[in-house]
């Protein structure tokens, strides 16, 4: 217990300052009442669901939770049903075998939702372009998360870093009118 | 050449890889499975591919990694009936294999009494006529979803209920089912449902040109993307007769255990979080996030993605990188070797751990078990040492074994592994201290039709193998990745049979398998 204590001594705090939000990666105008964002403050839930990734966008997702970044200071917090969530974090492309299921997930969080599409392939069609979904749309996929359910806030990247995420996140509960 | 006492005829593939290739008639490739399960040698790998373009029907390939390397067999089929014997019945692993191969191309294992028939990756998302890597399928088509009822295994008995899990899980974790029957807490069965995340890779890659496949390759499986990328780009290498240069053979050495190292950290830190220790949670996501960061700033990426290209790789390591490489490896050193002795004096921890999820050595070995969690339980298989292809032939790389097969030994593997990456580490950045600051890599020269390579990697999680044709004008006929997760989630349905259901999310953990990089 005594190397335990000491070990958290010693490493102190990590927690670094948290990116500003980025208008640049808005797809559609913020739909929530500033009543409603004054409200939710950042007390803010979120729903992770995979739809499909390679799992690197997952890895980064992950380093949300890291001492450095430290979302939960922020008061956003992941949590593990829809039905508790504000936001939907979604990474893609969206596989075709994941489609129904990404749609009972939208239908079964409370309104108002907000969507934030995550990754070049969960925010890009297919194509040649270095930035588009490699995985392209065929029998297998759907392309990315807006040809399924609506999206508000678009974090390109391949994988995004843990700041663009957070940006992202934070763009979507930030109360500018586009 | 022979093998195992076998006549089959095989042929060396050209390339840094000992590969063997040989073509084989149904009986010639049941004795040689036979052989290679009696002699403890191991089942890797079985795809088909469509070569009735080439008049040649469809065709069935397996591989099998030998003593001498990978053996690759390849078993024509008939155009208009393609079935082929049910390897299963010699080796358990091959029965997801062949369901998908099924679903992918029409070709069948003919039914035996305990034939399982079950679609694996069709869901129903397209018909069950259409076959998406038949090369007259036009696989833009796009089909209503209609529902259907997977046949899970029921169990029947007084009190027994099931508990579904899935698709989407109750953490930031990749889709999969889980159908658990228990008794109150103790779990008497589970049966995985995969392939929610499939979207088409294997016919993706016909679509692109050879030489930027890689990146392709590197998203299979994000968390393994060096050791997709290396072996993709030794395929690539292969089938055109392309050498690297030396340098970039150990910057690409550098990267893997890097790799090796990053997912060893977090996995170390969640598995002692799902032990409620979020102490190592929070220390282990430390030292992975200062791992990642300066792989962000000497390499461009912080999981290392497209830095391996076919005929080399894309960066240098920067002028001042190796010296803070080597800081950062003493100081991580001594970091996890702290934690090591807190998670092995922390009793709570050590109670959730020890004896929890045992797959034993022989189960491992029947299933075909290889990679950490096969390590954990004490199948000794390890490329690097085993079958190493340059830089690893130059060092002695240790594999790291257990006997318990438990979460415990999982455990201890990942630390030791750390360790060992480290070592391995600060001697491949000697060796390029010493070499010369040449060329990154070898302009890799146009690919004849039709010619086949192959590439073999131990990644962190297991061995990774890319069998890829080179088709017309730069493009490619056929690419089969194949992770190592194919044949250990179905041991993973075996290590929880009784356990309680809460120790399901740790033994997972410890398994920590990758859902898309069977799900293709």
């Amino acid at each position: 217990m005594y190397q335990l204590l000491k070990q958290i001594f010693v490493t102190g705090l990590k927690t670094e300052t948290p990116p500003l939000p980025d208008e640049a990666m808005r797809v559609i105008g913020q739909r929530l009442e500033q009543a409603i964002l004054d409200k939710l403050g950042r007390a803010l839930v979120i729903r992770h669901i995979d739809a499909g990734s390679c799992n690197g966008c997952e890895l980064e997702i992950h380093a949300l939770g890291n001492p450095y970044y430290n979302l939960e200071a922020l008061g956003i917090k992941f949590a593990a049903s829809p039905r508790h969530a504000d936001l939907l974090l979604v990474t893609g492309p969206v596989a075709k075998n994941m489609q129904v299921a990404l749609q009972r997930a939208y239908d079964a969080t409370p309104a108002p939702k907000l969507v934030v599409a995550v990754g070049d392939c969960g925010c890009h069609d297919g194509g040649t372009a270095e930035s588009a979904c490699i995985f392209g749309e065929s029998y297998a996929s759907c392309g990315k998360v807006a040809n399924v359910i609506p999206v508000d806030v678009a974090v390109p990247g391949c994988p995004p870093t843990p700041l663009t995420l957070m940006q992202g996140i934070l763009t979507a509960i930030c109360g500018a009118k586009a | 050449m022979q093998f195992l006492d076998q006549p089959l005829e095989f042929t060396a593939l050209p390339g840094a890889l000992a590969a063997f290739h040989a073509t084989a008639d149904e009986a010639g490739l049941v004795a040689f499975a036979s052989q290679v399960k009696q002699s403890g040698r191991r089942f890797i790998a079985l795809w088909g591919s469509d070569e009735r373009d080439r008049n040649a029907g469809f065709a069935l390939h397996v591989a099998f990694g030998i003593g001498a390397g990978l053996a690759l067999v390849t078993l024509p089929l008939s155009a208009e009936n393609p079935e082929y014997p049910d390897l299963a019945a010699i080796f358990p692993a091959a029965n997801r294999m062949q369901r998908t191969a099924y679903d992918l191309l029409g070709i069948r294992a003919r039914s035996g009494p305990e034939h399982d028939g079950r679609p694996w990756l069709r869901h129903a998302n397209w018909p069950a006529d259409f076959f998406p890597l038949r090369r007259d399928t036009d696989s833009s088509l796009q089909f209503d979803t209609c529902n259907e009822e997977y046949a899970f295994v029921r169990v029947e008995g007084d009190g027994v209920h099931e508990i579904p899990v899935g698709p989407i899980h109750a953490g930031i974790i990749e889709p999969g089912q889980f159908r658990f029957s228990v008794v109150g807490e103790k779990v008497l069965r589970l049966e995985q449902r995969m392939g929610w995340k499939h979207k088409g890779i294997e016919k993706r890659f016909e679509q692109l040109p050879l030489a930027d496949a890689y990146r392709l390759a590197g998203r299979v499986s994000g968390d393994s993307t060096v050791a997709y990328a290396w072996a993709y780009s030794l395929a690539a290498e292969s089938l055109t007769g392309c050498t690297p240069p030396p340098r970039a053979l150990w910057l690409r050495a550098l990267l893997l255990e890097r790799e090796r190292i990053a997912n060893h950290l977090g996995d170390l830190g969640y598995l002692g979080n799902d032990a409620a220790l979020s102490f190592g949670l929070s220390q282990f996501m430390r030292l992975r996030e200062d791992w990642l960061r300066l792989s962000g700033a000497l390499f461009g990426h912080r999981l290392l993605m497209n830095s391996i290209v076919p005929g080399g790789v894309a960066h240098n390591l920067p002028a001042e990188g190796g010296a803070q490489i080597l800081a950062q490896c003493d100081s991580i050193e001594r970091e996890v070797r702290i934690l090591k002795d807190i998670y092995d004096e922390h009793a709570g921890l050590q109670d959730r751990f020890l004896t929890t999820g045992r797959l034993a050595p022989a189960l491992a070995a029947e299933l075909s078990v290889s990679g950490l969690v096969g390590r954990a339980s004490s199948q000794t298989w390890d490329l690097r040492t085993q079958n190493p292809i340059a830089p690893y032939d130059q060092f002695d790389t240790q594999i790291v074994t257990h006997r318990n097969g438990d979460v415990a030994a999982r455990v201890t593997v990942r630390f030791e592994e750390v360790f060992e990456s480290l070592r391995l580490t600060r001697l491949i950045l000697a060796q390029l201290a010493e070499q010369p600051a040449g060329e990154l890599a070898t302009r890799l020269p146009a690919a004849e039709d039709g010619a086949f390579g192959v590439g073999w990697i131990e990644g962190w999680r297991g061995d990774i193998l890319v069998a890829l044709t080179a088709g017309t004008a730069g493009g490619i006929r056929r690419c089969h990745c194949h992770d190592p997760s194919w044949r250990i989630w179905p041991a993973l349905e075996h290590a929880v049979m009784g356990n309680i259901v809460p120790d399901f999310p740790l033994i997972n953990k410890s398994f920590n398998l990758s859902y898309c990089g069977e799900d293709l």
